[in-house]
């Protein structure tokens, strides 16, 4: 994983809600077995509407998605992501992420950065008014900034350390090994096993 | 004082805590890993890569499920890309040692259905699969999730999850379900009150009479849900219900293990004296068969109610959100639900797939025949729930009712296969998503419950059991000579 300080791009303006990973990939993206090559799935069914904001020639290369609250329910597939990162989005800000969605983010390397609906609402509207305003995501020190708008975000504090080192986490995990054999060892013999 | 099942759970399986103050997730160890082909491939790629082997394939098992066709099941799989998927998941299970029940196995299945059928899913386990209906597992009073495919190499690689502990949060659903009220209408009413996201970041237990009321299978379409209301995990404390089922079964302890087991799992219930972080209480007595509108879960109205206005919404959100469901489904606000006109009729799914849901909509099927212009689509959720219907004969029921009976798998549930809605068509699905294209681009889904299922099928509309004119004599007598 890549490691990530620190990010000024443009921004997309999603102005919706519940957005789910169906919406973010279908299911009939999801039958490659590589890691990369997801961005033609990215709101496949939305990209249809040539009105859809990502058709519109200004966000072309927007990298930071501003989208409306509970983004990414439903589906735990990490591809929602992969699919978001391989399209060049950097970071997603949104008032409310869905657990799943949120984690994978964090394991794959790009910043779901929770801010108030109200901090959101100012990014659209500033990016409504000029969509070359460049965002300033600094995961450093949490903010986000725009324009004369500066606003602290919530990313929790491991998945910042890890993203902030670029830190692959199974190794940091299997430097516990120990641990992990000592507790192994007290498993109760009637905990079923699958061979 | 005392501390909640899911506590107790959690604790148990904490293989190492950071120091007070630090914020570093606990490291939890998990008990059984579920893996099918679509979320897996790149976990076992990043494994090899990475040099890394399956820490415990001993606790890992492995099924073909969501994009299998359930037709020409005997044949190499039609679709290239899912062969490709398919075959990728039999090689790696093969290289690193893990247990596969492959199409055509005897134990083949969905992943959610398999586990609990084999006796595998326990109380007091920590369950997790690259699949957000993990959650299914709950049911025995086990902390199941479904994760993404980073988390699936993790597990794999050392066993272990880092997790923040999650807050805890209880639903009381107290009273008796009506007849005719079931499991699915239960979860789906709760999900109607809370929203997609009332549960984010909770684990929660159900409990009260009417959970406590509910078999095993039924409490599984409950826990299935939890993630459609954004909550982490969902569970039930296990009780004699739970050891009933689990007795005798492949993988459930025997003899003196047998004893240990259900001692310990006696200790898991939620003491008197413990708190949760949240809690929620319905009334199960004046529940009703609910039914979706929209496009998403939350969205959903008692069957015998009206699409609902979104313009009298108060937040505005809401309203748009309201709205621009209702453009996506093609209905018009007031219609009653009742009225609205279904293509296809699907019954199955890690929520709605197992042996007696399918025996529900036999149940109503039996002796009357599918609207003329409604498809049903029958799809077991396992091959062991699809050989015991047929012993039972309800494939017989479906098929002389002019409905499809398929072989096991996730099917239309999210159309990964070849069993898809076409644009515009409409369906009513025992299955959990009525998102946007879920069942295929641009279908539009009702959920329900197999009871309304089987009952809209018959009717070509959206309709309950009770909604059904009483059978004829003459089709009374071919019902009762029918086998069944």
């Amino acid at each position: 994983m890549k490691e990530f300080t620190r990010h000024a791009g443009t921004g997309l303006p999603l102005r919706r809600g519940n957005v789910d990973t169906d919406q973010i990939i279908p299911a009939v993206y999801l039958k490659r077995v590589t890691r990369t090559g997801f961005e033609d799935g990215l709101f496949a069914a939305w990209r249809n509407d040539p009105e859809f904001v990502t058709n519109r020639p200004e966000h072309v290369r927007a990298s930071v998605l501003v989208a409306g609250p509970d983004f990414g329910t439903g589906s735990s597939r990490e591809h929602a992501v992969w699919a978001l990162m391989d399209y060049g989005f950097k970071v997603v800000i949104s008032s409310r992420f869905a657990d799943i969605f949120r984690g994978n983010c964090g394991k794959a390397g790009l910043v779901a950065a929770q801010a108030t609906q109200d901090v959101v609402e100012q990014l659209w509207k500033l990016i409504e008014s000029d969509p070359t305003t460049a965002i300033v995501v600094d995961l450093e020190e949490r903010t986000i900034q725009a324009d004369a708008l500066t606003a602290p975000f919530g990313i929790d504090d491991y998945t910042r350390w890890r993203l902030l080192g670029g830190l692959d986490d199974i190794a940091i995990t299997l430097s516990h090994a120990d641990d992990i054999d000592a507790f192994e060892a007290t498993r109760p013999s009637w905990k079923p096993t699958t061979l | 004082m005392g501390r909640t099942l899911a506590e107790k759970v959690w604790d148990e399986h904490v293989v190492r805590s950071a120091a007070p103050g630090k914020s570093e997730p606990d490291l939890l160890y998990i008990d059984l890993h579920l893996i099918h082909e679509v979320t897996s491939p790149q976990a076992f790629e990043g494994l090899r890569l990475a040099g890394r082997g399956v820490r415990r394939p001993d606790l890992t098992l492995a099924t073909e499920d969501h994009n299998v066709p359930t037709l020409d099941i005997d044949k190499p799989i039609a679709d290239p890309v899912s062969r490709i998927q398919v075959e990728t998941l039999r090689r790696n299970a093969e290289t690193f040692g893990v247990r596969l029940h492959p199409l055509g196995d005897v134990e083949q299945g969905i992943v959610h259905v398999v586990g609990p059928q084999l006796g595998l899913s326990q109380p007091g386990m920590t369950i997790v699969c690259g699949d957000s209906h993990t959650s299914t597992h709950g049911a025995f009073g086990a902390i199941a999730f479904g994760i993404g495919t980073s988390e699936v190499e993790h597990v794999l690689a050392t066993q272990t999850l880092m997790q923040a502990r999650p807050r805890t949060m209880a639903v009381t659903i107290d009273g008796s379900l009506p007849e005719g009220v079931t499991a699915k209408d239960l979860v789906l009413t709760l999900i109607a009150h809370t929203g997609t996201g009332g549960g984010q970041g909770y684990i929660v237990e159900y409990r009260g009479t009417a959970i406590e009321q509910l078999s095993m299978e039924a409490r599984m379409t409950v826990c299935n849900m939890s993630i459609e209301w954004g909550a982490k995990a969902g569970l039930i404390a296990p009780d004699q219900t739970t050891f009933d089922y689990l007795e005798g079964r492949p993988e459930a302890p025997r003899g003196a293990d047998w004893v240990a087991a259900v001692e310990h799992w006696r200790t898991l219930a939620t003491d008197d004296d413990a708190t949760f972080d949240e809690e929620i209480a319905l009334d199960a007595g004046v529940m009703t068969p609910f039914v979706t509108w929209g496009t998403n879960p939350g969205q959903g109205v008692p069957l015998s109610a009206h699409v609902p206005d979104p313009s009298g919404l108060a937040d505005e959100d809401d309203k748009v959100a309201g709205q621009k469901a209702l453009e996506y489904m093609g209905l018009s606000a007031g219609t009653p639900m009742r009225d609205i006109a279904v293509d296809t009729v699907f019954v199955g799914s890690c929520t709605n797939g197992r042996i007696e849901d399918l025996r529900a909509a036999a149940a109503v099927i039996k002796g009357r025949q599918v609207a003329d212009r409604t498809r049903l689509l029958v799809v077991p959720g396992s091959v062991r729930v699809r050989l015991q219907a047929e012993d039972e004969g309800l494939d017989v029921v479906f098929k002389e009712a002019g409905g499809e009976w398929r072989g096991a798998g996730c099917s239309m549930c999210l159309g990964m296969n070849p069993d898809q809605l076409g644009p515009g068509e409409r369906s009513a699905s025992t299955s959990n998503r009525n998102f946007e294209g879920r069942q295929g681009k641009g279908g539009r889904t009702h959920l329900v419950s197999p009871l309304v299922a089987a009952a809209t099928a018959v009717t070509g509309t959206l309709a309950s059991p009770a909604d059904l004119a009483p059978l004829a004599a003459a089709s009374l007598e071919r019902a009762e000579t029918g086998g069944v």
